[in-house]
């Protein structure tokens, strides 16, 4: 059976290679120091929906990413690696969203695409942590979910079979379709951007990402897959109170760039000599035995 | 109604130890807001099993939810076991472990319920709040705070206007005590197909392993741990022997599990881990607060990095400025050395 396959996929700092330039000097986060990557559990994700399609003629993938109209690069990325389209949902009343509010409008998009029989994500997303998009999307749709997989084994008779981590080990789950599931960093990575799809979409932009300037604009009424969907609150016939800031129950009290209480430390260096004494020292107070 | 719920989660029989750290925290939030703390525990066959492992962290109602299919867990019949109860029984927090199970059960529920949740907190505790827009003041909220944007940053959540405020917390966060105080203990047993439709036990756990913890890294007294300084799978081997020698356990940063040379249950964090133990030797670890995180407490900090300035030296006792692998195979040889 072909698959209506789509991917949850977000744009998100790069958390993970944090320099000290990462903070201001007044505790705020220093944006421009953190490169905006594809989420990795998102590429994941990805992997696995590519993967279904080769399985099932017919299939197709397409990326939904919410975020600024630069957030357009991620559905980029994805059809670089094979995707087919992808739909951005850009609007200043998605901003400020928690994980609930987000939720609301990934699900209200998909409802607007029609039948989809797999919904797939990364577990989580490396900005917040959270691992709650894909589950409250899952209960926003009315539709089973299936977390931390790793591995879609199989699609037959209507029913997914799913490889996945629980703590201490791994299960085994089949769930019918349509189903909503969330994809470990411990699946196989995602495969690189193909060379002629990168030629073909590299101009590939939604609207609003454009300046009107760009020398190859006519390219855009010559080729038409080369605009990107992009949808507003209006576009998904969304409520607007359930978006963004005034969509979400939790609010930000505080927040603060922590200072660890400082300690007096001993400093040292490699050598021989410093070594031994720490360790006899560390031994003559029986703080290691 | 209006009081603490702990969602306690099971292995067949066995409670899991979040679930308890949980009851402790929450008899706690339950004392000063003056309300009662329960608990429900949901499984097949668990009736006479659970109950002496939840009781005496002071609750004073437990419900049990006791069927066919509700073990091992599956999202829908847990989750309509709690959205209805709540529907029930108003509870003004909910707490669960930030587990595989409470992160794929909490959002659904939260969601269910549009009340709000924050993941991975690593610290609860009862504030006011006045909210700048409508200046509207609350008091008694539940303050979720946990690090956030990989740990750069430490954010207090609050959920002014929708209950019940829930909150994941991992293992080991919080510490579990027997609770010496007065809690009614009350047991009931309600018909789970009143909560669950027929039609909700539809995802099949066809196979299934779990194996008991290949390693004692949470209640370790020494645990050395590497991060990206460590360089390689290699580098970690040395800090295995260096763990072995000490009788501790190997931990390791994020970056080092992001890049593949130990294993994710190992991470030391935020996202992983917390450790209290008596020493811990950080190898290589610049100390982002979301690792930081999850060691501060221990007794004694020892940070090898080539960087002299590198976070994690400030809350070390000493620092050792230097590469990995020139300074751990020396702490091995100088502890056979020197110890008897």
């Amino acid at each position: 059976m072909s698959l209506n396959i789509v991917v949850l996929a977000k744009q998100v700092p790069d958390t993970r290679n944090v320099g000290k330039d990462a903070m201001k000097a007044d505790g705020t986060i220093n944006r421009a120091a953190l490169p905006a990557i594809f989420n990795p559990e998102d590429l994941n994700a990805l992997e696995q929906a590519l993967r279904l399609k080769e399985q099932h003629p017919g299939s197709t993938v397409g990326l939904l990413t919410m975020g600024p109209p630069r957030a357009g690069e991620i559905i980029r990325q994805g059809l670089y690696r094979g995707a087919d389209t992808g739909w951005l949902l850009t609007d200043r009343l998605f901003a400020g969203a928690d994980t609930l509010a987000t939720s609301y409008a990934l699900a209200t998009a998909i409802k607007r695409m029609g039948h989809v029989d797999i919904v797939i994500g990364g577990r989580q997303a490396i900005d917040g942590d959270t691992a709650q998009v894909g589950p409250q999307v899952a209960q926003k749709l009315g539709l089973n979910q299936v977390t931390y997989a790793e591995e879609i084994l199989k699609i037959e008779d209507g029913k997914a079979t799913i490889r996945r981590h629980i703590d201490g080990g791994v299960e085994t789950v089949v769930a019918p379709l349509p189903v909503v599931i969330t994809v470990n960093g411990s699946a196989a990575p995602c495969r690189p951007c193909n060379a002629k799809l990168v030629m073909k979409y590299k101009y590939a932009t939604c609207p609003m990402e454009r300046t009107g300037e760009e020398p190859w604009t006519a390219l855009y009424d010559e080729r038409p897959y080369l605009t990107l969907n992009q949808w507003s609150v209006a576009d998904i016939e969304g409520d607007a109170e359930q978006c963004g800031l005034s969509g979400s129950p939790t609010k930000v009290k505080t927040v603060k760039n922590i200072v660890f209480q400082a300690k007096e430390s001993k400093t040292l260096t490699g050598s021989d000599a410093d070594v031994e004494g720490m360790i006899k020292e560390l031994l003559d107070e029986k703080i290691i035995g | 109604m209006n009081n603490v719920f702990v969602y306690c989660e099971i292995e067949a029989t066995t409670v899991a130890e979040v679930s308890q750290e949980l009851l402790t925290k929450g008899r706690k939030l339950a004392n000063e807001l003056g309300v009662e703390l329960h608990a429900v525990v949901a499984g097949t066959g668990i009736t006479g099993k659970v109950e002496n492992q939840i009781l005496p962290y002071g609750v004073d109602k437990l419900f049990v939810f006791d069927r066919e299919g509700l073990f091992p867990y599956t999202s829908a019949p847990h989750t309509d076991i709690l959205v209805n109860l709540f529907k029930e029984e108003q509870p003004q927090i909910c707490l669960m472990g930030a587990t595989v199970i409470g992160r794929d059960l909490g959002p659904r529920v939260s969601s269910s319920l549009t009340s709000g949740l924050t993941a991975d907190c690593t610290q609860l505790e009862i504030g006011s709040y006045d909210d700048v827009k409508t200046g509207k003041h609350y008091d008694n909220l539940l303050y979720q705070i946990r690090p956030a944007f990989g740990g750069n940053i430490v954010a207090t959540i609050v959920n002014p206007d929708h209950r019940p405020q829930m909150a994941t917390v991992r293992s080991g966060v919080m510490q579990k005590a027997l609770y010496d105080g007065q809690a009614r203990g009350e047991v009931v047993y309600p018909d789970v197909d009143k909560y669950v439709p027929a039609e909700a036990y539809v995802v099949q756990v066809i196979e299934r392993s779990v194996q008991a913890a290949q390693h004692n890294l949470k209640g370790a007294p020494i645990v050395v741990a590497g991060g990206y300084g460590v360089g390689s799978k290699e580098g970690f081997d040395m800090l295995f022997k260096l763990a072995h020698e000490l009788h501790g356990e190997v931990g390791a940063s994020r970056a080092a599990v992001d890049a593949g040379w130990v294993d994710h249950d190992r991470q030391v964090g935020q996202t992983g881990v917390t450790v209290h133990p008596k020493v811990y030797i950080a190898c290589g670890i610049s100390g982002q607060i979301q690792h930081i995180a999850g060691m501060q407490e221990a007794g004694i900090i020892i940070s090898i990095n080539t960087d002299p300035d590198a976070p994690i030296n400030k809350i070390a006792d000493y620092v050792i400025v230097g590469s990995c692998e020139e300074v751990v195979p020396k702490l091995i040889k100088y502890y056979k050395q020197n110890s008897k």
